[in-house]
This record gives structure tokens, C-alpha cells and sequence, in this order.
């Protein structure tokens, strides 16, 4: 325990945990009444996707034989495309709603803000929440895939972390934009403006090489595509050291730079 | 209680808040001192600058000029430890609906860093202090206002802090649940808890401030107890008088030294005198007939009317 001799700010015990970790530990309180509608929109969609989509069509696919698949099944091309689109789905999700309602009407970012946490902290700890959610969704989703063969387990563990870093490739820039929102209807705007249209062409359904060129190139700088491209290679054990360092390179970008523009963000909304 | 450093709770110098984009000044240079175990008060109506003065002592909104000393420490860069040790009770409550009663007080505890066992005894304090201990276990959005407010006096209390600040603490409580919440805060008081609390009513700075200011566009405009604001900016009685329609404008200047000053209201003229009863004697012998005539003890609200020429709730 603290000394005689301590100073007043050593009052507050040693072990206790970093604010960071105060604000995930609410996220995960809430988390513990809500997880079962979670489960339904980030694990059960995306799995019967896999079965209508990956193994249903993938047979008509597959019958058809396509060179853009480079020998591979429909559904082993399928399903990281799937995976990736759903990080990218739930990395938006899970940052746009809830960072507007918190900063807004529920008022609970400013209930934080009030105590000895800083914007930063209440940041930090509710994308720390946000990646969690995205791994927990992305294990479910590999442990299918795993179980149906169409990848092997260790690949299936690499998938987990690369569609970690996709979906807070969305996350972090997404909690940026949306703490500054002030009305619901933006959001779902840009969700079936701007994330429909990627998740339908980012490559996630067909090879975007089967593209014009210079569309194709437009698409590669998409984020989701970069998302896309890291999983199936990990799936069809193509990847190089150069590719992945470029597709990661390119995600941890984002994360960055929406993480930098979120301490902003949160700062002037927080602490204004 | 060992001894403590700082007389001075909360110390402001021509302390300023102007918000960008918009330019808007909305503190204007105000100097105020806050003693330990005072209960302090903010008087005046919407948009006179004490919300944003509240935001400025709870360290959530940076000054734009100035200084701000709180507990000591300055306000513009010590933010984090000064929230650390004070409680706030904002206006709009911030509880989350979802969580239980217990829950709310929880999550805010740990916020501060405070052990898991130490939040869940003083949770169980402040409960009882809350007179919530029934409802620990109930949703948050099943609770009435007058509830929930407690609840939010209880979460800010729960860091121990030794300035608690109350934000229109009031504000939409029906007569019951303000009583009860004042009770609460005297014994707060009483317990020596130095309180902060900003008000448009004139009963509720009377009830519990020992010290107020009246803010009026952004400036201080009178300071002091409520007596003596009431001594020097008003006369001790008020007569009110209501007129037949038409008639006020003549019976004003019929009243022409009467009383040490007549303020005309859009329905009433109000009299200020030393004596009321004797006053309206006087109204009554110049023949003017009001169809009603009330005295009463002059209060704030007569006081912010004298200073600023405005009432209070518009």
C-alpha cells in the first residue's frame, strides 16, 4: 500500500487499470445485454450468405469454371470477400450509431468527460471496444469456414487479425465523422450510399480483374478492397511479403490517420 | 477532516468564455471566489452565461481568457485531477437509461479509477442518501424525473469531491420533487459540501444559497447574500397591484411618489415600500381602485427586476 510519504496523487490505488480500459469495461457492460441481437447481424447474415451465395451459386460457378478464380472454388473465393465485407459492415456499425448516440442523446461520452477521463481516453477505450467486437465476429465467422474445410485452421487464425484491421480501417475514421453528426439520417446515408456500393463492388461476389482497367484501379484504392485482397490471399496462400505489407500498410493507414482526426474530433466535441 | 491548503475553492479573474465559429461571447470577463463549505449560487435567466460558466469550473470546456483556479489548481491545464475531485450534476442528467440504478453508479466510479470494492460500498451509501435503495436493481428508464436527478446528485457525489456542482438542479421537477431534492442538498451542506449551482429560481437561490451572483449577458451585474441583495437592490415589501384593463398607465402616474420605485409589468404594477399595507392605504386615499392588491416580502426576483429591467422567466 502507499506510504506515508506518498504524494496526494498516489491517494488513487496502483492497480488500478488505465482509463483506456474504464471506457471499454462500460462498452463491454452494455455489451453483455445486447450481444444476442449482435450475433444475429454480424455472425448469422453473413453465414447464410456463405450458404446461399458461397455454396448454393458457387455450384452454378463452379460448373461454369472461371479463370478469375485462378483454380480455386467459389466459395474458398467467396467466403474471405465475405469476411472482409462484414468487417467492413460491422467496424461501420459499431462506430457510427453508437458514437452519435453517446455524444448526443445518451448522453454518455459527456458523462465520462465529466470525470477525471479525457477525450482521448473515452476514444481509445470505445475503439478498443469496436476492434473487439470485430474479432469476436471475425473468429465466429472463420471457426465456420474452418469447419467446413474451405480453409485450414492456421490460415483461418490469420484471417482473424486482417479482418480485424479491415473493419477499423472503417472504424476509426467512421467514429471521427459521426461524434461530429448531429442528425440520425446521415448515417444511414452513407451507409447504403457509400458502404452498400463498396461491400456490392469492392470484389467481395466476382474478381474485380474481370473489370475494365482503369476501373479496376479506381476500386483497388478502396479500403475494402485492400480488406478483400489480404484475406484471400491468406485464404488461397498466395500472399507475398510485398502484397500483404502493402495491403496492411494501407489499412493501418487509415486506422491512423481516423484515430488522429477522431482525438480532434472528440476534443472539440468533449471538451469545447 | 485534516487541514486543507486552499481557502479558496474556486477562484475567477476576469474569466471569459467566446465560442468559435459563431464569435458568440457568452461569459464577459466575471470575477467570483468560492469559500469551502459555501453553497454558491448562479442567478439568472436563459443564455446569461451560467451554464458555460459551469462548464469552465468542471474543466470540460477550455477558457478563452482569463484565470481559473479550482481547488487550487489551474483550470486551463490541470483539467483531469481537478475533475477527479469534484462532482458534477449536469442539467440533462447523462444517465445511461439502460443500466440499472446501481449499474449508473458503478460505471461512474470506475471512471475515477476507484477500486471495484470501494464503489459498491459507497454505491450502497448513496443509494440510501438518494433514497433509492428499493430501486437499485430497476432500469434507469423506469425511474420519474424527480428520480433520476437524485440518482444524478448520487453518481456525482460518488468520487467523494469536495466542490459538488448542480446545473438548473430543478429544472422540470414538479413542487414535491424539489422540496425532497432540497432537503437532500442542506444535509449535503451540512455534511460540509461545498455546492455550486446555477438557478432561474428565485425561490431556490433564496433556499439554499448562502452567496449568489446575478448574471445578466455574460457579465456579473450584483453580488452577495440573498438578504443583502434584497436590502440593497429592492425595498422590503412589494405591493402588487392589478388594474381594470386600460387603467394602469394612468394609475402609474397618479402613484407618483408613493413608493421608493413603481416597475410596470405588462399585468401588474409592483411597489416598492418599507411598509405595503401603509402604501396601499395611500393608493386607496388617491382614489385609485386596483382589483387586486397584494403585499408581499420582496424577493430575487425583484432584485434581478431592479438590476436588469427584465424579469427573470420571460
Amino acid at each position: 500500500m502507499a506510504s506515508a510519504a506518498s504524494p496526494p496523487s498516489a491517494a488513487v490505488p496502483s492497480h488500478t487499470p488505465p482509463p483506456l480500459l474504464r471506457e471499454f469495461s462500460y462498452w463491454l457492460h452494455r455489451y453483455r445485454r445486447t450481444w444476442r441481437g449482435t450475433v444475429v447481424i454480424s455472425v448469422a447474415n453473413p453465414l447464410l450468405f456463405l450458404a446461399a451465395i458461397g455454396a448454393g451459386l458457387g455450384k452454378l460457378v463452379d460448373r461454369g469454371g472461371s479463370s478469375y478464380l485462378h483454380g480455386s472454388s467459389y466459395v474458398a473465393f467467396f467466403a474471405p470477400g465475405l469476411l472482409a465485407a462484414m468487417a467492413m459492415q460491422t467496424g461501420f456499425i459499431e462506430a457510427a450509431g453508437p458514437v452519435f448516440q453517446s455524444a448526443r442523446e445518451r448522453g454518455n461520452y459527456r458523462a465520462a468527460a465529466a470525470t477525471s477521463m479525457s477525450p482521448a481516453d473515452i476514444l481509445g477505450g470505445h475503439l478498443l471496444f469496436m476492434a473487439f467486437r470485430l474479432a469476436l465476429s471475425a473468429t465466429a465467422f472463420t471457426a465456420v469456414v474452418a469447419a467446413f474445410g474451405i480453409t485450414g485452421p492456421l490460415r483461418a487464425l490469420l484471417l482473424i487479425p486482417a479482418a480485424t484491421l479491415t473493419g477499423m480501417a472503417f472504424s476509426a475514421p467512421v467514429a471521427a465523422w459521426s461524434v461530429t453528426v448531429t442528425r440520425q439520417a446521415r448515417i444511414n446515408g452513407v451507409f447504403r450510399f457509400v458502404l452498400m456500393p463498396l461491400y456490392m463492388f469492392s470484389g467481395t461476389f466476382f474478381s474485380t480483374d474481370q473489370l475494365p482497367r482503369w476501373l479496376h484501379g479506381i476500386i483497388a484504392c478502396t479500403p475494402l478492397y485492400q480488406g478483400i485482397a489480404l484475406c484471400r490471399s491468406i485464404v488461397a496462400g498466395t500472399a507475398t511479403a510485398q502484397g500483404t505489407a502493402l495491403h496492411t500498410g494501407y489499412l493501418a493507414a487509415l486506422v491512423l490517420l481516423g484515430y488522429l482526426a477522431a482525438r480532434r474530433t472528440f476534443t472539440r466535441r468533449l471538451n469545447g | 477532516m485534516t487541514g486543507h491548503p486552499t481557502k479558496h475553492l474556486v477562484e475567477a479573474r476576469s474569466l471569459r468564455k467566446v465560442y468559435q465559429p459563431s464569435g458568440f461571447t457568452a461569459v464577459d470577463g466575471i470575477d467570483f471566489t468560492l469559500t469551502r463549505g459555501e453553497a454558491f449560487g448562479f442567478l439568472g435567466p436563459n443564455g446569461a452565461g451560467k451554464s458555460s460558466t459551469m462548464r469552465m469550473i468542471s474543466c470540460v470546456s477550455p477558457l478563452s481568457g482569463g484565470t481559473l483556479r479550482v481547488l487550487g489548481l489551474d483550470a486551463a491545464t490541470r483539467g483531469s485531477e481537478i475533475r477527479a475531485r469534484i462532482g458534477v450534476v449536469p442539467q440533462d442528467d447523462t444517465l445511461d437509461e439502460e443500466l440499472t440504478v446501481r449499474e449508473n453508479l458503478l460505471i461512474y466510479g470506475r471512471y475515477f479509477g476507484l477500486p471495484r470494492a470501494v464503489v459498491r460500498e459507497r454505491a450502497e451509501r448513496l443509494l440510501e442518501f438518494a433514497r433509492l435503495s428499493d430501486k437499485a436493481d430497476d432500469q434507469v428508464s423506469a425511474l420519474s424525473g424527480g428520480m433520476k436527478r437524485r440518482l444524478t446528485i448520487a453518481r456525482g457525489l460518488v468520487n467523494e469531491p469536495e466542490i459538488l456542482l448542480l446545473d438548473e438542479p430543478t429544472t422540470g421537477l414538479d413542487p414535491q420533487a424539489r422540496h425532497l431534492l432540497w432537503e437532500r442538498l442542506y444535509q449535503l451542506k451540512a455534511e460540509g459540501v461545498s455546492l455550486i449551482l446555477t438557478t432561474h429560481y428565485m425561490d431556490e437561490a433564496e433556499q439554499l444559497c448562502d452567496r449568489l451572483v446575478v448574471m445578466d449577458g455574460g457579465r456579473i451585474v450584483a453580488e452577495g447574500t440573498p438578504r443583502q441583495l434584497i436590502e440593497s437592490h429592492a425595498s422590503r415589501e412589494v405591493l402588487e397591484l392589478r388594474l381594470p384593463p386600460g387603467e394602469q398607465a394612468m394609475a402609474a402616474e397618479k402613484l407618483d411618489g408613493l413608493a421608493d420605485r413603481v416597475e410596470s409589468l405588462p399585468d401588474r404594477l409592483l411597489l416598492y415600500a418599507g411598509d405595503g399595507e401603509t402604501t396601499l392605504a395611500a393608493v386607496h386615499a388617491r382614489g385609485i381602485v386596483p382589483t387586486t392588491a397584494l403585499v408581499r416580502r420582496a424577493g430575487l426576483e425583484d432584485v434581478f427586476l431592479t438590476l436588469t429591467g427584465r424579469t427573470l422567466v420571460d
